[in-house]
């Protein structure tokens, strides 16, 4: 059964690092972006950067989507970008949203984080976003 | 594209256990990308020691978590385990949501798992088409233990005995009706019940059932269809069900039933990669071939029957051989 016409579905890890409960975003997120024909590995609450990385690692992901309404996205965000650089996957594109003040936003952007989405935002933009970091020449 | 732009994994890096060119060689095969028939042909002749253990059931009842605490059971013993977990990719979308990830918990630091979360990608009775393959570049990279989690469905899925030595099907107390329902797969399919969530009131009872159930079944060749009680909440009943997974592997070495049973399955996998491949060139000749357009076009003017063109066609292939 397999097509090999057909285009590869593009693979996206889902993760909340941290102690932070607040899943809606993240579900509402990797919903959308099954929408939209993506194979979304939804990894659940309370990921360490360590198993956030194995699972990008183990799962093939070509993009990690992380999600922290807590305040601890300036703790956890740049040891997950350390973490892949480290173990040599720093090539896979990250992303984020929740509740990130503007600040911070502009910092962690410089960092690496490619795009950050605050509460409101636009589930059209976010897919589009996603397609955009996962296949940059398609 | 994922697997091809980072240059293709090797037979070497995969038996090496290197963890990223084993999650690339995954993807190859999942995306029918060439590089990964090199890589499986070179591959096979020393895959197959492996036991594949199989787990299927109704959506929810509990086939991660229990797979969850089986590779903690089996880390405890120093077995090297990897798991591929399969949900439904949408047949509208085309996109999945794979949840099963959600009950791994195993840390970071430990080396001897791997875990793979799978979408169908429109493959009907369970698994994935990849999924077979995948388990051998598994094998291939070491893993002792392979489990596999099927789709959850209404009904138990077939598919899984085309791939797995020993097929899991996980139930929950009050499935009533649902049993009932299921009777017919069940017996076909278990080779072990496992009732979880025991910890719920009724398990005994469902416990009874089943065993009613497996004794009506005669044994299938001689096999009684053990029933284990589980709980992934305390756990309890992790050490047990292993156990009747083992003495049902034990069961096929004894009674002289595992390699007929590989042979049926390594039979029904040549021809199914046959059937895909025909279809995908038949599919594609009736539109783009001329010659094959035309029988077309008399089948549905009505001068030939589907049948007769059937005949026809597969004739012409055998004198092309
Ligand atoms: C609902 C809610 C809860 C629910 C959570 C239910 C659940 N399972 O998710 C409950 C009641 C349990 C809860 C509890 C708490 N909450 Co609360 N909660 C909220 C609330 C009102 C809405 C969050 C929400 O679900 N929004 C809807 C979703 C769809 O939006 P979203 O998450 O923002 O996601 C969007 C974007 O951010 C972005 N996005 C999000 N994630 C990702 C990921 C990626 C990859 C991408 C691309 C985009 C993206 O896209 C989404 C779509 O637009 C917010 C306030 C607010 N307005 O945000 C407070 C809020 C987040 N909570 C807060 C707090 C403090 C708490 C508590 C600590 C205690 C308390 N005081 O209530 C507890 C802690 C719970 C825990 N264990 O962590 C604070 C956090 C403060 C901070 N960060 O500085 C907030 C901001 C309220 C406030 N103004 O004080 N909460
Ligand atoms: N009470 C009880 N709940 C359990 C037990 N095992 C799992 N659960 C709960 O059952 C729910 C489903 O568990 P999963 O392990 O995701 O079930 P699954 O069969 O893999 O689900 P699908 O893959 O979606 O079909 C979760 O909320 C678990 O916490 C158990 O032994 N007892
Ligand atoms: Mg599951």
């Amino acid at each position: 059964m397999t097509v090999r016409s057909k285009k590869a579905p593009v693979r996206v890890l889902i993760a909340k690092p941290g102690l932070d409960g607040h899943d809606r975003g993240a579900k509402v997120v990797a919903r959308a972006l099954r929408d939209a024909g993506m194979e979304v590995v939804y990894a659940g609450l309370r990921q360490t950067p360590e198993e956030i990385v194995r699972a990008a690692v183990e799962e093939d992901v070509d993009l990690i989507g992380l999600s922290i309404l807590s305040g601890a996205h300036m703790a956890l965000f740049p040891k997950v970008l350390a973490l892949l650089k480290k173990e040599k996957a720093g090539r896979i594109p990250v992303f984020a949203g929740g509740i990130i003040p503007d600040e911070d936003a502009r910092r962690l952007r410089k960092a690496g984080i490619r795009a950050i989405f605050g509460p409101g935002a636009s589930l059209d933009e976010i897919v589009r976003t996603a397609q955009r970091l996962a296949r940059p020449r398609a | 594209m994922t697997g091809t732009r980072r240059g293709a994994p090797t037979a070497r890096q995969i038996r090496a256990g290197d963890r990223r060119a084993l999650a690339r060689a995954i993807s190859a095969v999942e995306n029918g990308a060439p590089e990964a028939d090199a890589l499986l042909k070179e591959l096979y002749p020393t895959t197959g020691r492996v036991r594949v253990v199989g787990f299927t059931g109704p959506l929810g009842v509990g086939k991660s978590s229990l797979i969850n605490a089986l590779v903690a059971h089996l880390r405890g013993r120093d077995r090297r385990v990897a798991v591929v977990a399969v949900d439904p990719s949408s047949p509208f979308s085309g996109g999945s949501v794979l949840g099963d990830r959600i009950r791994f918990d195993r840390p970071a630091s430990d080396e001897g798992v791997f875990f793979r979360s799978m979408a169908s990608r429109g493959a009907a009775g369970g698994v994935a088409a990849a999924t077979r393959d995948a388990a051998r570049l598994l094998d291939a990279a070491g893993f002792e233990e392979i489990l596999v989690e099927t789709v959850g469905s209404g009904q138990v899925d077939i598919a899984i005995r085309d791939i797995a030595s020993t097929s899991v099907v996980v139930l929950v107390p009050h499935l009533g009706d649902e049993v009932q329902t299921l009777k017919a797969g069940l017996f076909e399919i278990a080779d072990v019940f496992a009732v979880n969530k025991s910890d719920l009131p009724g398990a005994d009872s469902a416990r009874r059932d089943l065993v009613e159930l497996a004794a009506l079944g005669g044994g299938r060749d001689g096999w009684r269809t053990p029933v284990v009680l589980t709980s992934t909440l305390g756990p309890t009943g992790i050490p047990e069900l292993w156990d009747a997974i083992v003495a049902h592997e034990a069961f096929l070495d004894r009674s002289g039933g595992r390699p007929a049973a590989e042979r049926r399955r390594l039979a029904k996998e040549i021809v199914g990669r046959v059937r895909d491949r025909v279809d995908a060139e038949l599919t594609d000749g009736l539109e783009s071939d001329p010659a094959l357009r035309r029988l077309l076009d008399r089948v549905a003017s009505r001068d030939v029957d589907p049948r007769t063109a059937a005949e026809q066609l597969l004739r012409a292939r055998r004198r092309s051989r």
